[in-house]
């Protein structure tokens, strides 16, 4: 390979600074903060601190609480993930069978992409609110108790499935384009061999997306991990008794409303570590998996 | 929800009312919604109006938490409001915060106004008041927790709109025989379980919440929680769910609507919730807040909630001049006496009592003197002066998670009052 050689030394620096400013001010100073302040108590005006080391850490590991608000972070982002993929794949692979009107309804199944998350838990919330809700109302008519107010697992079922339906338009869009990137020639030729519709799925379409499949994990699951927040304030607000405290949820709540600023950093701290560790996982192990043609 | 939009509202109230000439601008941080916005709002322009020198500015912060923490952030960043509008459980915390608030005596004194304790409400001020005395807030909305009925659905069921239920065993029992006869689906719901079913049923049934005066003598607090008479009165609401009779609503006031829309039959909400249930049209009733058959000495006295007015340091003179004339134009007694008869609010102050009360406005609105009779009927006991905690929001966290379990059915009553008690104590001993 040639080497490039810049006859200016400063240009590519200062073309570079800006993207480094940004990264400096909001990514490396908060997290740093948070690491001080995750050795800090503190109490919530910052009038008086005390260095603690990692006590902040050893307390919060050793929380039932948290491990419990881990539990329900695994559940939580698996079943968004999944519910998310499965249906986008599922509709992207009923959009291309379609052969009037396609653009009309990859257009109607892109839309809900646009609504904000908080704004898709209201939806939920106003359809499904044993209080106000249209669809609570329906179900208990029809005889079913429906109350996510109490019940923990019908709770955790309305937040993945708001999570997940804000995130089916996003999939949707990643399978449509790699659904049209299988080469026709492929698909025919086993036609002709005789493979059923649903055989030419799996063994040779599947494969070939595969590396979008991995693409859309990764991303989903960094979604059901940190923008999930508005969801989840909005429609249950990590309740009942903790059943949807996801480990952002738990930042959020022990810092701001429980005041407990240590604790809460000392959380992020953690959840900054899986996020890397994950990530890392991800692109060393899976990627290895998946066939790039 | 509204809150997103009101939030929108505020910030564009805020950031498009421009001082027409060189006044001090005081921001007023709030968390009211609704019925009570509006009153705030009124508040604040008939204020602006009367004068020249000073123009509040109300913006509207979120729900009491998040106004709370909206201060605290805008202190940590030395942006902080003139003043700012905390509930009753942040109390503890505003006041382990030396040295950031001004205590609201001073702010009076600024404006040239001698702060007189004896004209305020005894058992408000006392609560919003450091041990020595020295007020340290404005007690803006105060209201204690009462009983609304349905009288419409009293009446499909048989049972006299005159004489509502007294004692909890009275509104178990008359919850239970309006769920039979049908008449609605849910005969009981409630607002705020920690501050009805908990702070003020300790008060009110004169049984100690915690060691120490609850917290108003020292903040070494161990919690009673899990005495038989709180046992006994959550295993009977838990009994009441698993029956629908009871309906959760959530943890502050969600269940008001349950109430609003006609589907539960009575409702014990905050005095402060009335303006809401007249606007809805709804042919209410109003009871005092039950209490305990069995309690000896109850009905004892109930304890403030609501909210009151902060003051933060580091402001210029000018600024708390301003903010100590606003004070004065609230403490008004027409300003009170308009604010109590509009909104449910207790007066605060002793002259606006009387006013209201030789209006005849109690004569001709039966049941609207409860939350103040309630309060003040009783000289109060070491039990029900208040309950004051450093992290008492967190504490109302752990109380409602093991509450939820409670009434999802999946332990028993014992178990939940012995975990709030231990998990309680656990997170008091660390916020000391």
């Amino acid at each position: 390979m040639q080497k490039a050689v810049f006859p200016n030394r400063v240009l590519p620096y200062l073309l570079l600074a800006p993207q480094v400013a940004i990264t400096i001010v909001f990514f490396y100073w908060p997290a740093s903060q948070a690491l001080y302040q995750s050795m800090l108590k503190e109490d919530p005006f910052g009038l008086k601190s005390k260095f603690v080391g990692l006590q902040n850490f050893t307390q919060v590991l050793g929380n039932p609480d948290y491990l419990n608000s881990v539990r329900v972070t695994v559940v939580f982002s698996v079943s968004t993930a999944v519910l998310a993929m499965a249906l986008a794949l599922f509709l992207a692979t009923a959009a291309e069978k379609v052969v009037r009107g396609k653009g009309f309804y990859r257009t109607m199944l892109i839309w809900p992409y646009a609504v904000a998350p908080a704004v898709a838990g209201l939806l939920f919330l106003f359809m499904f609110n044993p209080s106000m809700g249209t669809f609570a109302y329906l179900l208990r008519d029809a005889g079913y108790r429906w109350n996510p107010l109490l019940d923990g697992d019908q709770a955790m079922l309305l937040v993945v499935v708001a999570a997940a339906w804000k995130q089916i338009s996003y999939n949707f869009l990643f399978f449509v384009a790699a659904l049209q990137s299988v080469p026709r020639s492929l698909i025919e030729a086993a036609a002709i061999d005789g493979a059923s519709s649903t055989k030419r799925f799996w063994t040779i379409v599947f494969p070939l997306i595969a590396p979008t499949t991995f693409f859309l994990l990764v991303v989903n699951t960094v979604y059901a991990f940190f923008d999930t927040f508005g969801i989840i304030d909005a429609v249950t607000g990590g309740g009942p008794a903790q059943a949807t405290q996801t480990l952002v949820y738990k930042v959020y709540n022990d810092g701001f409303v429980n005041l407990d600023l240590g604790g809460s950093a000392a959380q992020s701290v953690i959840l900054m570590a899986i996020v890397i560790a994950l990530t890392a996982i991800q692109f060393r192990y899976v990627e290895k998996r998946v066939h790039y043609a | 929800m509204s809150i997103r939009s009101l939030i929108l509202s505020g910030v564009l109230a805020a950031t498009t009312a421009m001082p027409a000439f060189a006044q001090t601008e005081i921001q007023w941080w709030h968390a009211m919604t609704g019925a009570n916005n509006e009153v705030v709002d009124t508040l604040a322009k008939e204020f602006n109006d009367s004068q020249d020198d000073y123009e509040i500015v109300p913006v509207f912060k979120g729900t009491y938490p998040e106004t709370l923490n909206a201060g605290i952030a805008a202190f940590r960043a030395k942006q902080t409001p003139g003043i700012i509008q905390v509930f009753d459980v942040g109390t503890g915390v505003m006041m382990g915060a030396e040295g950031a608030v001004k205590p609201v005596a001073e702010v009076l004194e600024a404006a040239g106004e001698k702060f007189d304790k004896s004209k305020y409400l005894p058992g408000i001020v006392a609560y919003y008041s450091k041990p020595d005395g020295t007020m340290l807030s404005f007690p803006y909305n105060s209201s204690s927790p009462i009983l609304y009925f349905n009288k419409d659905i009293f009446e499909k069921a048989g049972i006299d709109t005159a004489s509502p239920p007294k004692t909890w065993q009275e509104v178990f029992e008359t919850a239970r025989k309006i769920k039979e006869s049908g008449a609605a689906d849910c005969g009981y719901t409630s607002t705020w379980l920690t501050w009805i079913h908990l702070e003020n049923f300790a008060a009110w049934n004169d049984v100690p919440y915690g060691t120490e005066e609850n917290g108003l003598a020292g903040t070494d607090v161990k919690l009673e929680l899990n005495a038989p008479i709180f046992v006994e009165h959550f295993k009977e609401l838990a009994s009441l769910a698993k029956d629908g009779v009871f309906r959760y609503g959530g943890r502050t006031s969600e269940a008001k609507q349950l109430f609003l829309s006609g589907e539960c039959a009575m409702l014990t909400e905050s005095s402060g919730g009335l303006g809401d249930v007249v606007k809805s049209g709804i042919n209410y009733g109003i009871g005092q807040l039950p209490y305990d058959a069995n309690a000896e000495g109850a009905p004892q006295n109930t304890i403030p909630g609501g909210a009151s007015l902060w003051v933060f340091g580091g402001k210029s003179d000018e600024e708390y001049k301003g903010i100590g004339e606003f004070f004065k134009f609230l403490s008004q007694t027409d300003v009170q006496q308009r604010l109590h008869e509009k909104s449910g609010y207790l007066p605060v102050t002793e002259a606006a009592y009387e006013a209201t009360k030789k209006s005849g406005f109690y004569e001709k609105n039966p049941g609207r003197e409860t939350p103040i009779t309630q309060m003040m009927g009783k000289q109060p006991t070491e039990n029900s002066k208040g309950v004051r905690l450093p992290n008492l929001p967190q504490i109302r966290d752990i109380e409602n998670e093991q509450f939820e379990a409670l009434l999802a059915g999946k332990q028993d009553a014992q178990t939940t009052m012995d975990n709030i008690v231990k998990l309680g104590n656990e997170a008091i001993a660390e916020a000391q």
